[in-house]
């Protein structure tokens, strides 16, 4: 087990996701931050108070559980269902961004947007992940990232957040090969 | 979990994430999403050997939000009406391809036979089988009572439940009573003696024979329907009779704790177990139950189809 | 001394003695010690009991009708297998055993069988409806000499008809044998009425209905000096009855059947009709009153009700499905099981439960004798220490209801002699016998 991200490199990889995202979008006006739970949700809770606190104002920020549109659940035990809320100024017209800890297969971004297409339909879709490891099975990037982890698929990544685990860090588990 | 059979199956656990996950359900197609891709190009059957409107069209529009393909196998009209066995209806199913079967059937067991047999191999639902169980029901009724009585608790410890009527033929309150006491509940039948079953006093519930002295003691007033065949069944002298000593109306409805809550799984008699005033008011959450029944039936389809044990944990 | 037919050697009596068994013809000549002759046939019976031939009180054979479920020939062979030498044909067939005409055809097909005796049951009432009397006087004399009654699987409810029919069988020494089932109190019923079907949902039978019948009959019987017998008892109550009655030098014998010495109701808890039989699976407090009885004798013998039925008939909902149970060649393991392993009965009680004492309610002359020179040799050879595994797949009889299905069982019946003939020979049904 290596540890990729400590609880510094963490800190500064999602302050600067905060500036990139400002400067893409143009400040914070019309942005909606969904965190896909859990752990994306913790982040996307920060990133928002990170951007407030640079911008001054409240920034749109909610949770997209997205369990109910997995293309998997004939294969696995079914899994607990997170909520989804959607901030009052709803996702039209509005610049969201997906915030998730890991980005891996794209499977889950892909039950994200299906999950985003029945609520509404925003600007642009942007996403935000603290970590890609790489291995795409479909065709999605993500616009911000916090580290590029170079990984083996039968590694690992762990991701642990003060508000679940106690601290934060992202390591690797298991042998590259 | 394969088969939703009878509540004495479920584990407290289980029962508790089965309402826990309808009311995810519940906020999730309240808001925008009328329609969730989970359950698509899964093939659920209604059979329904006896009628029951409600309970059908309440499964039907749940396995449909979850994007299920749904057939309805109902008694008129279809071979179970004449004389064809359930052995020869379930291979026909099989071999259909349904994934999962919501039976209804005046048999007590006949959901467990189908499942307990080789017939077929797809998960088992049961939607009230004779005078045994009806395990959806008593989960929706459970979520209604959680919902406004739970005080934001996943069970329901501390509350106490009227379960008032013809329990001897009831399959609702026989699930009922079994999830209720799951849950930590309090439950009292209240029935003349001849609509109780001989054996009751091995349930988890007391028994009165006397409404008056039960009702201002409790949060829910759970009615069940009488049947008109119980009339002629010597089980009381009339409807008359038994309206005043087993009726809910106005003036019991008077005696009531602050607060405490009617229910009722339909469809009801106004006038002979509820007068129409109570089923009106505003203690009255029978609209409300059959509004929770989509969600909850939605749960059960979800941890049916999905496969394994229910899970804690997102990601 | 010359050569006999048939030796069993080495073989445990009821009474417990070892001795040798010579069979000539139709007869026992000889019980000796050490049987030092030639014999045509010997049966090795090292470690075996032999039992006198067992008779059953209560049989469905469902010929004429229902030939699909069971035919004199296939019940013959069932109960051939299970040690039997002689039936008892139930009447509710197809047409009802109501007239000399129907008992003749039974009695002649289990002639025609030749494995065993079967002895016809005349209906108590026409078309066992429970309302007038049928052809009592034409079925006793007739060729099928019938001397036990019985509208079993009906009730005789209707008071008056049971008082007539206790009285008119006294002319030639008959036995009413009552189904005690109230039919009021049982409408609709699938189970026993206690916790077990309360948590079920399914519609009680209530000892009550059986015991209100039992209790009205030795009454009638007493009061008209007439001869019941109860069929079937299956509760503590109803043995109570019984033994109140039989302290008051009432004439009434009971019977109990395997089954429910040892089922009880909490099987139906599968749903799953293999258990459902009428009178239905009792408690355990039942069953244990039940045992108890058959050991001091208050309940006098074990009758099968061996009641077969078509697949179709147990393969749907409990509700739906029919009542009764596969018996005929489980029976001897079933009561070595809970009675004599128990240490609850010998083997000579056994033998007296079994077959001395019904034939001797049925007034079956040939059958039911003690193992002794001159009795006709009717005999079961017993090894009461192989187990064996019940196969519904493997059973004799043309339905295979057994509640059986994968138990190992005490006790298996080798040899099945009746009248001088093997119609079992180690195991194996031998038509035509071994002569």
């Amino acid at each position: 087990m290596s540890v990729a991200l400590s609880a510094p490199d963490i800190k500064r990889a999602l302050t600067r996701i905060s500036h990139e995202i400002l400067e893409k979008n143009q400040g914070a006006s019309s942005i909606v931050l969904l965190g896909i739970p859990t752990r994306g949700a913790h982040l996307a809770q920060r990133i928002a108070s990170i951007i407030s606190e640079i911008e001054g104002v409240e920034i749109s920020c909610g949770t997209l559980d997205i369990t109910l549109f997995r293309d998997d659940l004939r294969l696995r035990a079914p899994k607990a269902i997170m909520p989804t809320t959607i901030p009052p100024s709803g996702v039209e017209n509005r610049d969201v961004i997906l915030v998730d800890d890991v980005l891996f297969s794209g499977r889950t971004i892909r039950s994200a947007l299906d999950a985003l297409g029945e609520i509404g339909r925003p600007r642009t879709v942007q996403l935000a992940a603290l970590v890609d490891r790489g291995h795409r099975e479909l065709p999605i990037k993500a616009d911000f990232v916090g580290k590029n982890l170079p990984t083996s698929k039968s590694q690992s990544v762990r991701v642990l957040l003060s508000e679940i685990d106690g601290r934060d860090e992202v390591s690797i588990e298991g042998e590259a090969n | 979990m394969r088969h939703l059979l009878s509540i004495a199956d479920l584990s407290k656990i289980e029962a508790i994430s089965i309402l826990d996950t309808a009311n995810e359900l519940a906020r999730v197609s309240d808001g925008a999403v009328k329609k969730l891709p989970t359950l698509r190009g899964r093939t659920i059957v209604n059979l329904f050997a006896e009628d029951s409107t409600r309970t059908r069209i309440s499964f039907e529009a749940a396995a449909k939000r979850l994007s299920a393909d749904v057939i309805n196998f109902s008694a008129k009209g279809s071979s179970v009406s004449k004389g064809e066995s359930l052995k020869d209806t379930a291979m026909t199913l099989q071999a259909m391809g349904a994934d999962a079967v919501v039976i209804r059937h005046s048999a007590s067991g006949a959901a467990q036979r189908l499942a307990d047999s080789q017939w077929m191999s797809g998960s088992v639902v049961n939607a009230g089988d004779g005078t045994h169980e009806h395990p959806s029901q008593a989960l929706l009724d459970a979520f209604t009572i959680r919902k406004h009585l739970g005080l934001g608790k996943s069970d329901l410890e501390g509350l106490s439940v009227a379960i008032v009527g013809d329990v001897l033929h009831s399959r609702v309150a026989r699930s009922n009573v079994l999830l209720l006491a799951k849950l930590g509940a309090k439950v009292t039948l209240v029935a003349p003696p001849t609509l109780l079953p001989v054996g009751v006093e091995s349930w988890p519930a007391s028994v009165s024979y006397d409404f008056d002295s039960v009702i201002p003691f409790v949060d829910v007033v759970m009615m069940l329907r009488v049947q008109q065949e119980r009339m002629t069944e010597m089980y009381f002298p009339n409807a008359r009779e038994y309206s005043r000593y087993f009726g809910l109306n106005s003036d019991r409805m008077k005696s009531m704790k602050p607060g405490a809550i009617v229910m009722h799984p339909g469809p009801m008699n106004r006038g002979l177990e509820i007068s129409a005033e109570v089923a009106d008011s505003s203690r009255s959450v029978i609209t409300e139950q059959v509004t929770n029944g989509v969600s909850v039936r939605m749960a059960i389809l979800y941890v049916l189809l999905t496969g394994g044990s229910l899970e804690a944990g997102g990601n | 001394m010359s050569t006999v037919d048939l030796v069993i050697k080495g073989a445990q009596l009821p009474d417990g003695k070892t001795a040798d068994i010579c069979i000539q013809g139709e007869s026992i000549i000889d019980v000796t010690a050490s049987f030092k002759g030639e014999s045509v046939t010997t049966i090795d019976a090292k470690g075996c009991v032999v039992l006198p031939g067992l008779v059953d009180l209560h049989t469905h054979l469902r010929e004429p009708g229902r030939e699909d479920a069971e035919t004199v020939l296939s019940g013959s062979k069932a109960g051939a297998k299970g040690g039997f030498t002689a039936l008892s044909a139930m009447a509710n067939t197809s047409p009802v055993a109501d007239t000399a005409g129907v008992v003749e055809q039974v009695y002649r097909l289990g002639q025609e069988a030749g494995l065993l005796d079967v002895f016809p049951i005349g209906a108590v009432t026409q078309g066992l409806k429970g309302e007038t009397l049928s052809e009592i006087g034409a079925m006793a004399d007739s060729v099928a000499r019938v001397r036990v009654f019985s509208d079993d699987g009906n009730c005789v409810s209707d008071p008056l008809v049971m008082r007539r029919a206790l009285e008119y069988i006294k002319k030639f020494g008959g036995v009413i044998a009552q189904h005690a089932q109230d039919p009021r109190m049982t409408i609709g019923s699938q189970m026993n009425e206690g916790e077990v079907s309360a948590r079920l949902g399914l519609k009680g039978w209530p000892a009550v209905a059986e015991e209100a019948i039992i209790a009205r009959d030795v009454l009638l019987a007493d009061h008209v000096q007439s001869r019941l017998h109860i069929c079937h008892l299956t509760t503590a109550g109803g043995v109570e009855i019984i033994r109140w009655a039989k302290a008051r030098g009432i004439n009434v014998t009971a019977e109990v059947t395997p089954h429910h010495l040892l089922l009880t109701d909490d099987l139906a808890s599968s749903y799953d009709p293999i258990f459902k039989v009428n009178p239905p699976l009792r408690t355990e407090s039942d069953v244990h009153a039940l045992r108890e009885a058959l050991a001091d004798g208050t309940i006098d013998i074990v009758a099968t009700d061996h009641a077969p039925h078509p697949l179709e008939a147990k393969e749907c909902e409990w509700q739906e499905a029919a009542f009764g149970m596969l018996g005929l060649e489980t029976a001897l393991s079933i009561v070595q099981m809970t009675m004599v392993n128990s240490g609850l009965m010998s083997w000579q009680q056994v033998a007296e439960r079994m077959s001395h004492k019904p034939a001797s309610i049925g007034g079956y002359e040939h059958q039911g004798q003690r193992i002794e020179k001159g009795s006709f040799a009717n005999l079961v050879v017993i090894n009461p220490t192989k187990m064996w595994r019940v196969d519904r797949d493997l059973v004799l009889s043309n339905s295979s209801n057994t509640p059986y299905h994968g138990h190992e069982l005490p006790g298996v019946v080798e040899h099945t002699i009746f009248k001088g003939t093997q119609t079992l020979i180690n195991g194996q049904i031998s038509q035509g016998g071994g002569k």
